[in-house]
């Protein structure tokens, strides 16, 4: 670990202050950062400790709930609300990581959590865009049996490892950001970029900027909704395939959806596609498949991942079908 | 003297001391006590200790003015350096040293594992930071002493080293095209061949033919390597978390150039070890640093530090062909194929063990071949051999039944051989179809029904499947031990021996117990000091067999110690130490109990506060008689997900043939652990080399899988508990009999589950899509 300075404001004027520092950065529960910066990935001089900012559920007067950045993952899983309302958040939460470590992970370093790329960890031996611009990737052409087939880029094939980003996905939510000249919004859906030449750029936040909250807007079809996580063990692993899904059929034609999947792309992935081909259409299991095909249609399979489309396909299939079923 | 009245004592029955030698035939009188300590559920002795974190490791170990050690590890696979800046490490906070190849002192090479030298202990017989030459990715090429943890990985990330890279051989089908060697266990090639087995083949009525593979896999005890050392000038002392004390303890004195009671080491607890805590670099390492630095050092390996110098499972491809007679005889047995290693190291992946000795076969055709590749030498790992193996070999046979429309167990037992079908000794003890009977009928096995993929549980696919486990009995050389009785009732046994967490002390205490004829809460066993008596090895299961012996070798030693301080008027006077028994505290005649001392007397009479004795355990030569393993029965259920492939075990049964049991609670443990350990085997553990660079890339327990709490069903164990005549209380170690056999249970259930055979292991969920 590389020696660093450490500071914990208990306002957001005094993050966002602190945050303007070069070489500053936000720590939330550390479940991340800190690994990183053990094997000197990330090297921040300055870490700035917001877990003492707000941090609480509120309803919101749309009849969503707005989230405090500072929320541990576990209370937000647990939450009355949030499990009664949206149900796909609180399961895609506590498919991820342990017991432990939603305790103390923040809904907003969750955001912000980093690729579990084999070769974006490797910093001593292998080659990553993401970890130094320019370098190289070495997972294109080697281990890539997690990777992205969606959103790749040649510069980066790494997936986005969060569980509760894809739920939020799917669920519209609105990422709340302020920075010292004020405060903007920004769909989750576009927080994250997609890798293009620049992997190392991987939110749309400016320096300095903070992320205070994250706003779920009122969504009733998301009341039925689900999360199925598709993993190498029962627990603790990353997702090979995730999908939420949130289903309104009437009359047997799907009224509304939402999905988004997760451990198949470079950011938290709505399909926006499959949702256009399941809109007025009937609720059936071959029209469940043929649109979560039709999100697939531009997939880039790598030497070892060749299975994911297929697999997210039977995935989504079955969950929009038990979503559509009981 | 006086002579206490024999039947105002406890009424049990005398019990004469262990035999002399194990090859006679002559069984341990220990077999015949059933009801006592011996075999009884106790409590591990440490347990407490261990859950109140009283329990020091080597990690733990405080030293004062210590520094603390961090590597660094070089980036290609096979070269040499040819720049290395330490400037900034040394300019680090904190930094006392920095050592590499440039200054660190000479040393001369350590013996290997199963090398020629008799205590050889080193992963391998490359040379440690001796030169500039780079053996494989990974390789330390630095140490950092720093005054902490913190402040020496730090400086160990500021190393810059670049490197002039070698042609390396980092990818197994190259190091196939290149044929690579016989493959040899201590000396003998892992071949045997037996009637033209290939010809068999062809002509059999119904075959199997079919090439099944295993990943490399790489250590991950929960006690990551440590070592924590001082020198006090020529002497070296040295708290190790190892399974062989006494090795290391001469290792490091060949290492250094000193006697080998220069070099004392200690290792009372070991956080699991399952074939490392051997001897790796990171020990020499830090043994050299800290005589250069002139401070003791700790060095605790971090995760990826395990990954980079403990070595780990081989890679295998197998070969398994089998050619049957319609009603299941076979007339062919056929097991082949390569195991990656690395040129200087003798460690093979004999997979072959369990075809030589499960199953008669009217021919055989056993061989394993090394290729070899520049990278970590590979090293023992739970079952070697036969946890790989019997995934081969079992899968084959699953096969097999199928095609001949056989029940898969009546199929294994319709091959029992008379004897050993490799040596044609006779079997010590083997009784695998009792454990099959048994097994199949508490799981239910009769109800299987043999349709592949024709049962459903909404999206769930249900299957049972069943394997043989297969474990060799053995019983190194070299088990010494002492053992003091002390006038107020306690006794106490030294042996160079280890504790990894499978209850030696607990379960050597309820023998020590038993032989003596003392309540087990006065025994205790001392153990883990490179200055005890013996060479133990923990490993290879054979541990309880090596401290047995060598306790019925120095329990003699004190009973005729006892007996030359008995007087004439003493009424075991005239008796040898066969014709006496222990029995409630004391000793007395065989022929006529009534004729007891009480240990006190004894004593007292000789005036003595406590007696001592030591003795070595006779050589093996039990094995040159007879053909001793363990067996077992393993049955699994598993539900397959149809929609995602993805894999639960939903139930698993192991019946046991493994000689007497001596504790029933930790008996089980360690067999529902090795179970366990079986399931990581099956379907997700697998270290990924990349063979572009010969580098391990998922050096992390995130990144490498081992079975999670929710990946364990309920695991049922049970035993024949029928004791071997020929292993000292009749036991058989257990530490690696539980993975056996695994693999293949849980890849057969598969298949009966879903219709697709995996030939592959692990059995990940893309597998089955």
């Amino acid at each position: 670990m590389i020696p660093f300075t450490y500071a914990r404001p208990t306002n957001a004027e005094d993050a966002l202050r602190q945050g303007a520092a070069a070489g500053a950065r936000y720590l939330g529960g550390g479940t991340n950062l800190v690994d990183l910066m053990r094997q000197t990935i990330e090297q921040p001089g300055l870490l700035i400790d917001v877990t003492g900012l707000p941090g609480a559920i509120e309803e919101t007067p749309d009849g969503g709930l707005l989230i405090g950045a500072a929320a541990r993952n576990t209370a937000v899983a647990e939450h009355r609300a949030v499990r009664a309302r949206y149900p796909m958040l609180a399961r895609a939460i506590v498919a991820g990581a342990s017991g432990q470590i939603r305790n103390m992970a923040t809904v907003g370093g969750n955001l912000l959590q980093r690729t579990r790329c084999l070769y974006f960890y490797d910093h001593a031996g292998s080659r990553c865009n993401k970890r130094v611009p320019g370098q190289g990737c070495d997972a294109i052409e080697g281990f890539n049996r997690s990777h992205a087939i969606l959103g790749t880029s040649p510069a980066c094939v790494a997936t986005h490892p969060s569980d509760m980003c894809v739920a939020l996905a799917a669920l519209d939510a609105v990422v709340h950001i302020r920075s010292s000249g004020g405060g903007r919004t920004v769909p989750l859906t576009d927080l994250h970029r997609l890798p293009g030449d620049h992997p190392e750029i991987e939110t749309v936040l400016e320096p300095g900027e903070l992320v205070t909250g994250i706003a779920l807007p009122a969504l009733p079809l998301a009341a039925r909704s689900a999360y199925r996580k598709v993993r190498d063990r029962a627990s603790y692993a990353f997702a090979l395939v995730s999908v939420a899904a949130a289903l309104e059929v009437e009359g047997g034609t799907v009224r509304d959806v939402r999905l988004a999947l997760g451990g198949v792309a470079t950011k938290p992935w709505r399909a926006w596609r499959a949702e256009e081909a399941l809109r007025s259409r009937p609720a059936t299991a071959e029209n469940f498949r043929a649109a979560a095909e039709a999100e697939f249609a531009e997939a880039r399979p790598l030497r070892d991942n060749g299975f994911k489309a297929a697999l997210a396909v039977r995935t989504t299939t079955a969950v929009l079908e038990e979503l559509a079923g009981g | 003297m006086t002579a206490d009245a024999g039947a105002a004592r406890p009424a049990r029955v005398a019990i004469a001391p262990g035999p002399d030698g194990w090859a006679g035939g002559e069984p341990d009188p220990l077999i015949r006590r059933r009801g006592g300590p011996l075999g009884a559920p106790v409590s591990r002795v440490d347990g407490g200790l261990k859950v109140r974190g009283a329990a020091r490791f080597a990690a733990e170990v405080p030293l004062a003015s210590m520094v603390y050690a961090a590597l660094a590890f070089s980036t290609v696979a096979r070269g040499r350096i040819v720049r290395l800046d330490t400037a900034a490490a040394e300019g680090a906070p904190g930094v006392v040293l920095v050592m590499t190849y440039r200054n660190a002192p000479r040393m001369t090479a350590v013996p290997a594992l199963l090398s020629p030298a008799p205590n050889g202990a080193m992963g391998d017989e490359l040379p440690i930071m001796q030169d500039d030459r780079i053996h494989w990715n990974g390789q330390p090429i630095a140490v950092v002493l720093g005054e902490t943890q913190e402040q020496a990985g730090h400086a160990a990330s500021l190393i810059e080293a670049s490197y002039e890279a070698e042609p390396a051989v980092t990818s197994f089908e190259e190091a196939k095209r290149r044929g690579g060697e016989q493959a040899a266990y201590a000396g003998q090639p892992l071949s045997l061949q037996a009637g033209d087995a290939e010809a068999a083949l062809s002509a059999a009525a119904v075959k199997v033919d079919a090439v099944y593979r295993t990943p490399f896999q790489n250590h991950n005890a929960i006690e990551p390597e440590a070592v924590t050392l001082a020198w006090d000038g020529d002497d070296l002392t040295v708290h190790d978390s190892t399974r062989m004390v006494s090795r290391v303890a001469w290792s490091l004195a060949q290492a250094f150039g000193l006697k080998e009671e220069q070099v004392h080491v200690s290792s009372p607890y070991v956080g699991g070890a399952f074939g490392s805590k051997t001897l790796w670099q990171h020990t020499v390492l830090a043994a050299a640093a800290a005589r250069l630095a002139g401070r003791p050092v700790r060095m605790a390996l971090s995760r990826e530090g395990v990954y980079r110098v403990v070595g780990g499972r081989a890679r295998t491809e197998q070969r398994v062909a089998i050619g049957a007679q319609a009603d299941g005889r076979f007339d062919a047995l056929i097991h082949t194929g390569a195991m990656a290693k690395i040129r200087r190291n003798y460690v093979p992946e004999p997979f072959i063990s369990p075809a030589m000795c499960l199953y008669a076969a009217g021919s055989l055709k056993l061989d394993v071949r090394a290729v070899y590749l520049d990278m970590l030498a590979n090293t023992f790992m739970r079952a070697p051999g036969e946890s790989v193996g019997s995934f081969a070999l079992e899968s084959a046979i699953d096969e097999l039944a199928e095609r001949i429309g056989m029940d898969p167990v009546e199929l294994r037992l319709r091959n029992e051989p008379a004897a050993d079908p490799g040596s044609g000794k006779p079997f010590s003890s083997r009784h695998l179809a009792e454990a099959y009977r048994a097994g199949a009928e508490r799981f239910g096995w009769a109800s299987r029904d043999p349709r592949p993929g024709g049962r459903r549980d909404g999206e769930w696919l249900t299957g049972i499947g069943c394997a043989t486990a297969t474990y060799p009995h053995l019983r190194f050389p070299g088990g010494a031990a002492r053992l003091t009785l002390s006038k107020d009732g306690q006794a106490r046994v030294e042996v160079a021996a280890h504790e990894m967490g499978m209850g030696t002390a607990t379960a050597q205490a309820q023998v020590t117990a038993e032989r003596l004829g003392l309540p087990l809460e006065q025994v205790s066993v001392a153990y883990g000091e490179s200055s005890f008596p013996g060479v133990f090895v923990a490993g290879a299961s054979q541990q309880t067999a090596q401290i047995g012996a060598a306790v019925v070798a120095a329990h003699r030693a004190l009973v005729a110690e006892l007996l030359r301080l008995c007087g004439g008027d003493s009424p075991l006077a005239g008796l040898g130490v066969d014709q006496v028994g222990a029995r409630g505290g004391g000793l007395c005649s065989l022929a006529d109990p009534r004729r007891w001392l009480s240990y006190a007397s004894i004593l007292d009479g000789g005036d003595r506060d406590e007696i001592s004795a030591e003795a070595s355990a006779p050589p093996p030569a039990e094995a040159e008689h007879w053909s001793m393993h363990s067996f077992g029965a393993d049955f699994c259920e598993v539900r397959v997900s149809a929609v995602t492939g993805e894999t639960r075990v939903s139930r698993f049964l192991g019946s046991f043939d493994c000689g007497r049991v001596i504790n029933a609670k930790t008996a089980a443990s360690q067999l529902r652990g090795g179970i366990i350990m079986g399931l990581g085997l099956a379907l997700m553990e697998e270290t990924l080399i990349d063979e572009r660079s010969g580098r391990i890339v998922n050096p992390s327990l995130a990144e490498y899988h081992v079975p999670a709490h929710a990946d364990v069903p309920e695991i049922d164990v049970m035993w024949t508990d029928i004791p071997d005549p020929h292993a000292p209380m009749g036991a058989h170690g257990i530490g690696e009999i539980g993975i056996t056999g695994v693999a293949a249970a849980v890849a057969n259930a598969i298949y009966n589950a879903t219709g697709t055979r995996v030939r592959d292991l692990p059995i990940t969920p893309d597998k089955l899509l």
